[in-house]
């Protein structure tokens, strides 16, 4: 691909805390490369702002490499920007040409308050996941790995439900800032393995009761969080979440 | 939701069924038949409280949700490509199930309050007089009838799109063989049901019915 510099006026979020009120701000950043990354990207702007000794954009970052689920950018309407099953680190500078305007935004949820600037704060993932996203192991040494047969499908089935990251670009996509996707991938991945077995029934039930808790909104079957999701988790793990919550709640004595 | 979605769904084809006889075409004698049925066959009124508390359990649950969801999220995305990412009709079934709502009312008061007040009022049980048929024919020579009837339909054919193969999906019945099955018979059965529904409008008005 060939490589070019670029031009470009950014609209970032600018918010202080989670009481404040934010509101965009415009920036121009000159001779970006093609081929550095969003984040990079912005990294050089930070660098010019910390000169400047203005107030450097705050964002979230770790691996870089499209696995952790740190980055939670919502770029021009899209969360996670413009390509299909990618993280915004992973997102590089050649999605955008030369004189383009970029409208930066953080993830908008009641569940997910601002922190600072592009920041939010996802703890209500990690309630979801203490509520029941766990399995009981006995300590001492380790089973046999191969000791417990599972069928391949299921084995795959649960793989790819396993591959969220966790990252929030369900919510974030969203009309009704619903966490379904999420949860029902982690309730998925434990409810296909021979391990997730005995919290079978109340991991799903106290998972979705804390999502409900956090604030996020319902699902209306949209099938935006899939459209977005960086790792391409399926709907068919929310039809399975409404199958096990409707099993668990007709059958359990709770 | 999707419960009383298909039930209101499973309504839609007796519906049709009965006033698809307008196109028999015989002055309407089969389907003011029909209708007499269904007006008075005492098992079909006891359904009939069903069905309005079916639709009403849809509206108080679409009340609900849009509630819920409106508050979740305080601020808006000042940019959303949301059309990369969904379909416009599944993202507005609040919007297209209110148009129903008010086009609900306006044809219950047309056509049903009619012939409850010719089933119970003076006259009593016994109301060969009343004729259906006649009715809708007189009523559909309006042209703004007729608009609000097709309007109507409109909001209908996209609200039964995403909600018959949506149904489903809440009920938890994803797979990777009969849902394409389910939203193939999903989407003949929106159109189907559609297209009979805007003719009896048009063909009256239009006269190609006598």
């Amino acid at each position: 691909m060939e490589h070019y510099n670029m031009n470009l006026t950014l609209k970032v979020w600018k918010q202080k805390n989670s009481k404040t009120k934010g509101s965009f701000e415009t920036y121009q950043v000159k001779d970006i490369s093609s081929e550095m990354s969003f984040l990079e990207m912005f990294d050089v702007l930070n660098e010019k702002l910390i000169t400047e000794g203005k107030d450097p954009i705050a964002f979230d970052h770790d691996c870089r490499e499209g696995i952790c689920g740190m980055c939670s950018m919502y770029i021009d309407g899209r969360a996670h920007g413009p390509w299909t099953r990618n993280t915004v680190c992973q997102l590089h500078m050649r999605a955008f040409k030369d004189g383009d305007t970029i409208v930066v935004e953080p993830w908008r949820s009641a569940a997910f308050p601002v922190i600072k600037d592009l920041m939010v704060n996802r703890d209500s993932f990690d309630r979801i996941m203490q509520a029941g996203g766990f399995i009981s192991v006995n300590t001492g040494n380790a089973v046999d790995a191969n000791s417990l047969p599972i069928d391949k499908k299921d084995a795959d089935a649960a793989l790819d439900a396993a591959s969220c990251i966790g990252c929030g670009a369900c919510v974030a996509a969203c009309k009704n800032s619903s966490a379904m996707l999420f949860v029902s991938a982690k309730v998925s991945q434990l409810a296909l393995l021979p391990q997730g077995q005995p919290e079978r029934e109340s991991r799903v039930l106290n998972m979705v009761a804390q999502m409900d808790k956090e604030g996020f909104g319902n699902c209306t079957n949209t099938y935006a969080c899939e459209a977005e999701c960086p790792k391409g988790i399926s709907v068919a793990n929310i039809a399975r979440l409404n199958r096990e919550y409707l099993i668990a709640g007709f059958t359990t004595e709770q | 939701m999707g419960l009383t979605g298909l039930f209101l769904i499973s309504f839609l084809i007796v519906h049709v069924g009965v006033n698809s006889c307008i196109f028999v075409n015989d002055g309407g004698d089969t389907f003011n038949t029909a209708a007499h049925f269904m007006s008075h066959n005492w098992i079909l009124r006891i359904m009939e409280i069903g069905l309005f508390a079916g639709l009403m359990i849809h509206i108080v649950q679409g009340l609900i949700l849009w509630k819920q969801n409106n508050s979740a999220r305080p601020v808006n995305y000042s940019v959303s490509a949301a059309n990369q990412n969904s379909k416009w009709y599944s993202r507005s079934m609040g919007l297209l199930g209110t148009l129903l709502l008010f086009f609900l009312v306006i044809h219950v008061s047309k056509f049903f309050v009619d012939t409850k007040i010719a089933l119970y009022g003076e006259g009593g049980i016994n109301d060969a007089s009343h004729n259906l048929y006649l009715e809708m024919k007189e009523e559909f020579q309006k042209w703004w009838i007729v608009l609000i009837y097709l309007l109507g339909v409109i909001s209908l054919f996209w609200h039964l799109l995403h909600g018959f193969q949506s149904a489903f999906q809440t009920l938890g019945i994803n797979h990777k063989k009969y849902t394409p099955v389910i939203k193939a018979i999903g989407i003949g059965y929106t159109i189907i049901v559609c297209i009979l529904f805007a003719l009896m409008p048009i063909s009256f008005y239009l006269g190609w019915i006598n």
